[in-house]
């Protein structure tokens, strides 16, 4: 029996910026960065010395690392951490900054992440990846992840039964959601005939199951609640989080993900059930995956993917509101910061910042993270639960 | 089933020769040990030698028990189709020119799921699937999936041609039809479906046995080549060069000599001036011409074949001054690699045990027959393989010199073959 983990209780994340998205960018990841601190400083009414933690998270950062920012922006702060797991780096910065201010050794953690996107950047990303990635995935068709996704869809297809149809729906609403996100790349409705109609990319992967790749940053502050109400910030409270790596290596394809082996104690941490959640923040690379979130985080049973997206509506004012800023599938991905775009979405949406896509009365969110297609599937998971502070 | 390659139309010469861009060739060291083995046409994956877990992608230490005891050892390949896609997009300049483009993830029956470049002959998932590695046009392994049971024209699959270099209706050029070797293996071409098979003769007023029989098959067309003499090579290069897709220098003057038998340089650089300066000659002339031509239609310039030795591993005393020239054009051979590796040319190097012919007279058997050469070229072609091995004595030698070379050394030199 291992230890009970300490609670989260008492820590605040408050101040969601975000820097808008551009498709291409000539700017450097540390301009983003720069950006999203200058706006973290504003909004939060903070000297930027009074910010003594900082973790930043970034695929084109290189070669510097969360330490070249602190001299290339004149940062000192007393606690540090390079976060570079891309769609979990949002989770996992949360935990470690959460744990942070716990034990005191920071007070107030902004935790950031940005990425530049040059015209040939991501193919460059890709085929440097990881090791296993240039050994044994890049060289077969070179189609990134959409290739690997495209076998886990196919499988969970052939599997459980789900039809395009069902994934389209996962894109439509979080569509619908964009469309009253001012940030989202993707400014027209979208159909589930046009969905379906969609030129196929590496099928059964179609066009509208991709996320854009851009650049642009998301970044968030972390304190103690009592700080947070000293200094007069919108906050939520951290009910509960978890993450997992590497998760069922033994299952020849992706089924499952690493949410379905802690999701208890997720749970347990917060209070709640599956029903308590009121908006999910799901990491939506593919909607195949959004679809494995949903089961695997218990929303219901693996395989039942198909009839729940058939029997809700995933808007932000539905039965099931999934991706209420429109998601990477309409918002763009700009790189780390697809990470900490759920993230973002969901204090705004616990502190009233979500303007006309809020959902009503929410008080209680789940912001799910999924990261690093290191070789065949994602290695990192991660989940956690926001509650408002009223 | 495959549909038969049909015959390419005649190239417009107005429009402009597509140029190679390679797949992406970057490896790891320790996943180059994979395309160690494939290029001499084996599958191997790294076992562990204290808990036996079967490893892929490659890596330093063992998954389950953390040892760092990993061997290269032969697989199967037997395994299970788990899920399918085509590709309509790339970021990769190869594949971008060559979509769409299939893929497969196949779980192993030896454990690990592999993402493999898919025969068209595979169906969808689930479906028994048969793992080989293959190297591709960048020179490294990279993991094909078979259907279990080919049909007869597997081999002209478009994926898999381009992976290999098989002669069918592909333009050869054979540097000496004047040997037994030489002819044997523009009857092989011939037989594996070569569109033209120039034929170099260095002195045409020989006549040697069984040279009419090959220079009145259709598709031969006898070209004077003589590798001791620039000139000639390079006229040659200047008629045909633009249009030969494989090379295969077949040319060796072999005497059986060493140090102190025979006085004097002259035979010792007739053998270099062929054996050596010979295959550089060829390879300043014809290379260019080949490299400009690696992306050139399903007919494109594909490799590149030296007829070396064993004994271009370790010298064998009785044949000391050959073993040393053939040494010389091996380690010319790996630069010639080298060189063409960016195109995209494949360089095959073909190492006999001693060859059934008058130079070996004295020898005792086993000694490899020009046909068994000849067809272990055309196979090496079609399997893309690059180091080739043929004959009982090839792979003996082989075993003992990877085992322990100077073990090897000493053997030899005390006479024992």
């Amino acid at each position: 029996m291992t230890n009970r983990r300490s609670s989260y209780e008492g820590v605040a994340v408050a101040v969601p910026v975000t820097v808008p998205y551009v498709r291409y960018s000539t700017r450097n990841a540390h301009w983003f960065i720069g950006q999203a601190l200058q706006a973290l400083v504003k909004a939060s009414g903070l000297a930027k010395e009074q910010i003594d933690g900082l973790t930043v998270s970034s695929f084109s950062l290189s070669p510097d690392t969360a330490v070249g920012v602190t001299q290339h922006l004149g940062l000192s702060p007393r606690w540090l951490d390079h976060i570079p797991t891309g769609g979990a780096s949002g989770v996992m910065s949360l935990r470690r900054a959460a744990r942070a201010v716990q034990a005191g050794d920071a007070e107030v953690v902004a935790c950031v992440a940005a990425d530049t996107n040059h015209v040939d950047s991501f193919r460059l990303t890709l085929g440097s990846f990881s090791h296993f990635a240039r050994d044994a995935s890049y060289p077969y068709g070179s189609g990134g992840p959409n290739s690997i996704f495209a076998f886990i869809t196919a499988n969970y297809m052939r599997t459980f039964g789900a039809t395009r149809e069902d994934f389209g729906r996962i894109a439509v609403d979080q569509r619908s959601n964009a469309m009253k996100n001012p940030n989202a790349l993707f400014k027209r409705p979208l159909t589930l005939d046009e969905y379906m109609a969609a030129r196929p990319i590496s099928d059964p992967i179609h066009l509208f199951d991709c996320v854009m790749p851009c650049a642009g940053a998301e970044a968030f502050l972390v304190m103690r609640e009592e700080r947070a109400r000293e200094l007069g910030l919108p906050h939520a409270l951290v009910r509960g989080a978890i993450e997992r790596h590497n998760a069922y290596a033994d299952d020849p394809v992706m089924v499952r993900g690493g949410w379905r082996m802690d999701r208890d104690e997720l749970y347990a941490q917060a209070c709640a059930t599956p029903a308590d959640i009121q908006f999910v923040q799901t990491y939506d690379d593919y909607p195949v995956i959004v679809m494995l979130q949903f089961e695997d985080l218990g929303f219901c049973d693996k395989g039942g993917g198909s009839a729940f997206v058939r029997a809700h509506t995933m808007t932000h004012d539905g039965s099931f509101p999934n991706n209420t800023s429109g998601g990477q599938l309409s918002v763009g991905q700009a790189g780390a910061a697809g990470g900490f775009l759920g993230m973002t979405e969901a204090i705004r949406q616990l502190t009233g910042q979500a303007g006309e896509r809020a959902v009503r009365d929410a008080k209680l969110g789940l912001v799910t993270g999924f990261g690093m297609v290191t070789y065949d599937r994602c290695l990192c998971t991660g989940a956690v639960i926001l509650g408002s502070s009223s | 089933m495959t549909m038969p390659l049909m015959k390419p139309k005649r190239k417009n010469p107005v429009l402009r020769t597509r140029q190679m861009n390679l797949p992406p060739w970057a490896r790891g060291r320790v996943a180059l040990g994979m395309t160690a083995a494939a290029a001499e046409g084996r599958f191997e994956l790294q076992v562990c030698k204290d808990c036996s877990a079967v490893q892929y992608p490659p890596r330093e230490a063992c998954h389950r028990c953390l040892s760092a005891r990993l061997q290269w050892r032969a697989q199967s390949g037997e395994g299970t189709l788990l899920g399918t896609t085509t590709l309509h997009h790339s970021n990769d300049p190869f594949f971008r020119e060559r979509l769409p483009w299939r893929l497969g993830l196949v779980q192993l029956a030896a454990g690990p799921s592999v993402i493999v470049h898919l025969h068209g002959e595979v169906g969808e998932a689930p479906a028994p699937v048969k793992v080989g590695a293959r190297l591709d046009r960048a020179g490294q392994a990279v993991l094909i999936g078979f259907p279990s049971e080919g049909s007869e024209h597997m081999a002209d699959d478009k994926m898999l041609r381009e992976m290999t270099s098989d002669p069918k209706f592909r333009k050869v050029l054979v540097t000496d039809g004047k040997t037994a070797v030489g002819q044997a293996i523009v009857q092989a071409l011939v037989k594996a479906g070569a569109d033209i098979v120039w034929v170099g003769h260095a002195e045409p007023w020989k006549k040697l046995p069984g040279f009419d029989d090959v220079t009145k098959l259709p598709q031969v067309t006898l070209v004077p080549l003589d590798l001791t003499n620039g000139r000639s090579v390079s006229e040659l290069a200047g008629e045909i060069g633009g249009k030969v897709d494989i090379v295969i220098n077949n040319a060796e003057v072999h005497r059986a000599f060493g140090i102190a038998a025979r006085r004097g340089t002259d035979v010792a650089k007739a053998e270099m001036d062929i054996n050596y300066f010979g295959l550089l000659r060829l390879a300043q002339e014809f290379g260019p011409a080949l490299r400009g031509r690696s992306a050139d239609g399903v007919t494109h310039a594909a490799a590149w074949v030296n007829l070396l030795s064993i004994y271009a591993l370790a010298n064998y005393p009785p044949h000391g001054t050959f073993s040393a020239s053939k040494a010389a054009a091996y380690s010319l051979a790996q630069c010639l690699r080298a060189e063409m590796r960016p195109a995209g040319i494949r360089v095959v190097n073909v190492f006999p045990g001693p060859i059934d012919d008058e130079w070996n007279q004295n020898l005792p058997p086993p000694k490899v027959a020009p046909a068994a050469i000849a067809s272990a070229i055309v196979k090496a072609l079609r399997d893309g393989v690059e180091d080739v091995y043929p004959g009982d004595v090839a792979q003996e030698w082989l075993e003992r010199w990877r085992d322990n070379p100077k073990v090897l050394e000493r053997e030899l030199a005390a006479g024992l073959t």
